[in-house]
């Protein structure tokens, strides 16, 4: 695409001014959700709006700087769609705090810590921006990545600092912060499949035996990253953390039919993605419940384990309706775990639809942004790695807000930017960074080929290849 | 707080949440198609200027004059080197056209930078292949280096 527009001397604009201008909607979004709950909730605009207000400004303002300075070229969309999300996010947290110290007396700072954690956030996306300057860089850590990306999912096993938080272990704990290395695992793997799947796609794609109407590659060719692949799923089953390995798996199903451009692979993985389904269902108690809650959820209001919370968020979202209940009006207390898996919840009960769907819809533009970055990306491990990075959004979107709706059956993951949790908001941010770089690269003018000194005539003279 | 005002307040986040969703749309929009610009604006000298003092110089001993298909399903097809840049494709505008089921519309381009000759893929579905590498950068070639598009191969020759 970028290439024959380089031909025609067609180039992409480098739209930071527009970014600016997105990025103060967005921040109109954040600052004007905590406004509204101070006055939904408490009746008055927060005593701490403008220290609020000035730190998410100066958090969006440091990231926007950084992109000017070093990606001039990125998208400019990307970056207002997560700060909005995450504006948003925050103000949710908070008017979830306000009603839980109302109804306990004790002290709720989910809001602060996630502060904290953006903060950090944008820390590591200003980092990964200056540090990393040419993703392709990353192509020489594909089998490190690997290691790392596995190691992190092995950590929660460790006796001293693992911790087994509400049936799952992933979490870890050091020095009194607890963190999941699944969410930077993610990361891990796709840079390690995609500096995999460019090398060797067209061996995946080409060489190999046909065996009924799938053409088969050869073991050596798909070995290492189903190994990688097995590896990450085996350790995901053992922790009992369903919707990781939900997402691994289709991320996995994504990257390699991209990769190879076999429809073929599409059967193969719902095949074994249905086997694998069959078998949790009759092996594990836990999937079953799942199942029978989502097919009928109001039998099992009372049971225990009940489906409890999935008929309280449904109520919830039912009584939002089109245009909510405000901030402050709905009950999102009612239903467990609100500030994190069920996020959507409270947004739909107190937001209602319309912004229920400006949301999905924001989520939608994030995942667009990052196929669009695919396509006119000059390079096939950029190409990868971004159609990696847009389908953790697509498919963890997908699989927690159909749960929360009631689409698809129930499995917990975090909603991206929305919901409260430090590990997955910073590998998010750095998601986007990525997303950026690999952008900032493929909008880029295409390299001219400018002799530096053309009249000298000296042939033997040391050519300059202009690079931007 | 009354509920009218409850209400607006409502109303009017939802409002700058829509407003904010559509501004993204609209850019994004507007970005569809990039910015057409002068050659002369994106730095260095103006190209169609620096073109003609070079055809006006004599080609050197010794340096490439012309493209040509030494194997494939159409060989001896060539193009001469001053018409550069010359595009490799099955699309009509190729400077040299190739019934080659495995190249694509506009598979690659040769251009030239100073004396040095480069060869530069354009996005092809099977790539283009300069010895037995695949390559994704503008990629210097000599006399004689066998560049490879689908089923084809293609050299420079004095």
């Amino acid at each position: 695409m970028s290439q024959t527009g380089s031909l025609m001397g067609f180039v992409h604009r480098r739209r930071r001014g527009a970014e600016l201008f997105l990025l103060v909607l967005a921040l109109a979004v954040g600052v004007g959700a905590y406004a509204a709950v101070g006055l939904g909730v408490e009746g008055a605009v927060p005593a701490d709006m403008v220290g609020y207000g000035g730190w998410l400004t100066g958090l969006i303002i440091a990231a926007h700087i950084t992109v000017r300075l070093v990606a001039p070229y990125a998208d400019p969309v990307l970056l207002p769609l997560v700060a909005a999300l995450n504006g948003l996010g925050l103000a949710v947290i908070h008017r979830l705090d306000l009603t839980y110290e109302a109804m306990g007396n004790d002290q709720h700072t989910f809001a602060r810590q996630q502060l904290i954690w953006m903060t950090l956030g944008v820390v590591l996306f200003v980092a990964t921006l200056v540090l990393l300057r040419d993703h392709r860089v990353l192509q020489r850590l594909t089998y490190t990545a690997g290691l790392v990306g596995i190691l992190l999912l092995v950590l929660p096993f460790l006796p001293v600092i693992g911790r087994n938080i509400n049936g799952a272990r992933i979490w870890i704990n050091v020095a009194g912060f607890s963190f999941q290395p699944g969410e930077v695992a993610k990361v891990m793997l796709v840079i390690a499949f995609s500096g995999y799947l460019v090398l060797h796609r067209d061996a995946l794609a080409l060489a190999g035996r046909r065996v009924l109407f799938i053409d088969l590659p050869r073991g050596r060719d798909l070995g290492p990253i189903l190994a990688m692949f097995g590896v990450s799923m085996m350790i995901l089953v053992l922790q009992n953390d369903l919707g990781s390995s939900l997402l691994f798996f289709g991320l996995f199903l994504a990257m390699l039919y991209v990769a190879t451009e076999r429809p073929g692979w599409l059967v193969v993985g719902g095949l074994l993605f249905a086997a694998g389904a069959l078998a949790a269902y009759t092996f594990v108690g836990n999937v079953q419940n799942r199942f029978n809650f989502w097919l009928h959820p109001l039998d099992y209001y009372d049971a225990s384990p009940g489906s409890y919370q999935l008929v309280e968020a449904l109520f919830g979202q039912g009584w939002g309706g089109l245009i909510g209940r405000g901030f402050g009006n709905g009950f999102p207390e009612r239903v467990p775990f609100a500030y994190s898996d069920f996020i959507i919840s409270t947004i739909g009960e107190e937001l209602g639809l319309t912004a229920v769907m400006a949301i999905i819809l924001c989520y939608g533009l994030i995942v667009e942004r990052a196929l669009r970055i695919a396509l006119i990306s000059r390079d096939g491990f950029g190409k990868l790695m971004a159609v990696g990075l847009g389908s953790i959004v697509a498919l963890q979107v997908f699989v927690v807000i159909g749960g929360v709706t009631g689409l698809i059956p129930l499995t917990g993951l975090t909603t991206p930017f929305l919901s409260y949790g430090g590990s997955s908001l910073v590998a998010n941010w750095v998601i986007a960074a990525l997303l950026l770089r690999i952008s900032d690269q493929a909008r880029r003018p295409a390299p001219r080929l400018d002799p530096v000194d053309d009249t000298s005539g000296d042939s033997e003279s040391t050519q300059v290849v202009k690079l931007r | 707080m009354s509920e009218l005002t409850l209400f607006l307040i409502r109303a009017a986040f939802l409002a700058i949440l829509w407003i904010f969703v559509l501004s993204a749309i609209s850019v994004i929009r507007s970005d569809m198609f990039g910015a057409r610009v002068p050659e002369t604006a994106r730095g260095g000298a103006p190209v169609p200027e620096r073109r003609k003092g070079k055809a006006s110089k004599k080609p050197r001993r010794g340096a490439p004059t012309h493209l040509v298909v030494v194997e494939g399903e159409n060989p001896g097809t060539r193009a001469e080197l001053a018409d550069a840049p010359l595009l490799i494709g099955r699309g009509s505008d190729a400077a040299i056209k190739l019934d080659d089921d495995y190249v694509s519309t506009r598979h690659a381009r040769v251009a030239a930078s100073g004396d040095e000759w480069f060869v530069e893929d354009l996005g092809s579905t099977n790539g283009t292949y300069v010895g037995p590498v695949r390559i994704t950068q503008p990629t210097t070639i000599g006399l004689g280096v066998q560049v490879r598009v689908g089923k084809t191969i293609l050299e420079l020759r004095k």
